[in-house]
């Protein structure tokens, strides 16, 4: 931090089983974050299945940075940002579509998906000007694992196998409950806008104290005996995988109910399709231990959270508004499981969703009560008497306990002293 | 109910096109303001049980059963729906959203048999914890005539913005 900034020392704010409301109201700590954290670490883009075919391009983001997430002509993944280096006009203005070029509208210098300038128009303006080093601007690092693309601004740093670290075994978790191995997230993206600093949202997703609560309405009326996961007598746990990523692991609990589907509340009876795919991809026993222990719940700092059936990225816009983006996950390969899990997710997320609109209602509740000056503290001990480690080393404790969210703020200090 | 609308039977073909607006006009300000106060239960009666309750999203012509919808609720998912706002632990709606919708622009595009297709745009204003929202979007309904009255069968809310981020829709738009 610079030496005129207002701010306090971020360590002042943050102590290991309390955080200070300012972390998710104070403007300068937020464009701090944008420095920090957004525009260093390794920040989740897209997918590949999201650009399937050559010169495809979807629009994408680090934060409030649109990125160009393109498949150049020879098939690789680029990451472009979308500013014309002439004179800074937004280079395209669509979503996504497919193109091998790029052309300004302001002055139609045109430019190459891989970024580079093809061409000035009126060229007699730039005589004898090289056209080398003049392309748009580039995502520094693109890190792909299993189709998933991730991308960071700092041309150093560790390495995408480094940051994913123990969380990487909740991407494979997840593929392997495809027969194919493979994601295809062709269901589009649901947008929903949020009145909350995105923090709410990196904490909330892997609580498990909240939902027999926020939930409480959904589990009545569905008469859900979901909501035992969060109870006292939940075998479930909570789990700190170091640099930010979390998880809420229910499989103890799926496991001891020893039923294939039952996570995703059906049975192998009513996706034969599915269930015969898995098998003869896995065999038998294998099959049916993925099938058992579901896809996960794992929160993958600071903006991929895979909540079992739907994949989230959270976009921050400003210190007081995040967009939730949301699309079903979907297995290649697997028409009938896909279905459910597109209509499942219709009717849990997004803007309507019968659960995230009462997660999004506390998220802005949240923020509203964190510029209330006193108390100044917020409270993140539950369970700490109570926390070990796991056979990989990892911090766990109950399923209620708040292990995530001290693990949470204990990477975000880190990243943001160093 | 509107006494004229309990009439029966009638036969919408043989209907003057201004008897005809009217009455599907005077069924769409029932809907609104059934909607606009909260009315759960008799809201949900007015559907049909192959219904579809739909608010697409990223634009007015996608495929609801291959890509994602803000909402697409089949009948089941409706009464769900409602159940949950009734419980009164819907956070999103506790406290309620202050509604007052307008709908305008109505067109009646095709009668076939007992159902009607309609258009209409809609403006709703929303105040709630969050603040003031705006919601406007142009609809597609299918009516069904059942026991002389109008039923829905299908509405399709079109967001105007739905490929942009919106706001939680909590309240029955
Ligand atoms: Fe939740």
């Amino acid at each position: 931090m610079t030496e005129t900034s207002t701010l306090p020392r971020i360590d002042s704010l943050i102590e290991p089983a309390r955080v200070h409301s300012r972390l998710y109201t104070d403007r300068e700590i937020f464009e701090e974050e944008m420095r920090r954290i957004w525009h260093r670490t390794w920040v989740y883009i897209g997918h590949e299945s999201e650009v399937p075919n050559a010169n495809d391009y979807v629009t994408k983001s680090i934060g409030p940075t649109p990125v160009l997430m393109v498949r150049d002509r020879q098939g690789e993944i680029r990451l472009l940002l979308n500013k014309c280096p002439h004179r800074g006009n937004q280079l395209c203005a669509y979503k996504q579509g497919n193109r091998a070029t790029f052309t300004c509208p302001y002055h139609s210098w045109t430019f190459a998906n891989t970024g580079e300038l093809m061409g000035y128009a009126l060229p007699d303006g730039y005589e004898g000007v090289s056209k080398a080093g003049v392309g748009l601007g580039k995502v520094a690092r693109i890190g792909i694992y299993r189709g998933f693309v991730f991308g960071s601004m700092a041309a150093e740093g560790p390495t995408l196998m480094e940051h994913l670290g123990g969380a990487k075994a909740a991407l494979d978790q997840l593929c392997d409950n495809s027969p194919t191995g493979e994601l295809e997230l062709t269901a589009g993206f649901l947008q929903h806008r949020t009145r909350a600093n995105w923090k709410f949202m990196l904490e909330n997703e892997t609580d498990g104290y909240h939902p027999g609560f926020v939930h409480a309405s959904i589990f009545q009326v569905t008469k859900s005996g979901i909501a035992n996961l969060y109870g006292k007598d939940s075998t479930a746990l909570t789990r700190d995988y170091g640099n930010g990523h979390t998880e809420f692991d229910l499989r103890p609990e799926w496991r001891r109910l020893d039923t294939p589907l039952k996570w995703f509340g059906t049975s192998e009876e009513r996706l034969p399709e599915y269930t015969a795919a898995m098998k003869a991809a896995y065999g038998d026993d294998r099959a049916r231990q993925i099938m058992i222990d579901g896809s996960p719940h794992t929160m993958i700092f600071p903006n991929l959270f895979i909540a079992e059936i739907q994949l989230f990225v959270l976009q921050p816009m400003a210190v007081d508004e995040t967009i939730q983006h949301v699309t079903a996950v979907q297995f290649k390969g697997a028409p009938d499981i896909n279905r459910r899990l597109r209509q499942q997710t219709m009717g849990s997320v997004g803007p309507a969703g019968l659960l995230l609109a009462d997660d999004t209602e506390m998220y802005e509740r949240n923020h509203r009560g964190a510029l209330i000056h006193d108390p100044e503290w917020l409270v993140l001990s539950r369970g700490l008497h109570r926390e070990r480690r796991d056979e990989n080393g990892f911090r766990v404790a109950h399923s209620t306990d708040e292990v995530p969210q001290r693990g949470i703020w204990r990477h975000y200090l880190s990243l943001m002293q160093e | 109910m509107d006494p004229m609308l309990a009439e029966k039977p009638v036969d919408l073909a043989a209907l003057s096109p201004v008897d005809l607006h009217h009455r599907v006009a005077q069924f769409l300000y029932l809907e609104a303001r059934l909607q606009d106060t909260h009315a759960y239960d008799a809201w949900e009666q007015l559907w049909e049980d192959d219904a579809i309750y739909w608010v697409p999203a990223n634009g007015h012509d996608t495929d609801p059963e291959r890509q994602m919808s803000i909402l697409y609720d089949n009948r089941s998912r409706i009464k769900v729906r409602v159940e949950q706002l009734k419980t009164g632990r819907r956070h999103t709606q506790t406290p309620r959203s202050e509604l007052a919708r307008l709908i305008s622009n109505i067109e009646v595009v095709a009668v076939e048999g007992a159902e009607v297709s309609v258009r209409a745009n809609v403006l709703i204003y929303e105040d709630n914890l969050r603040g003031e929202t705006l919601w406007a979007a142009r609809n597609e309904y299918r009516l069904r005539l059942v026991d002389g009255a109008f039923r829905l069968v299908r509405k399709k809310i079109g967001l105007v913005n739905n490929a942009r981020p919106v706001f939680t829709l909590s309240f029955l738009v």
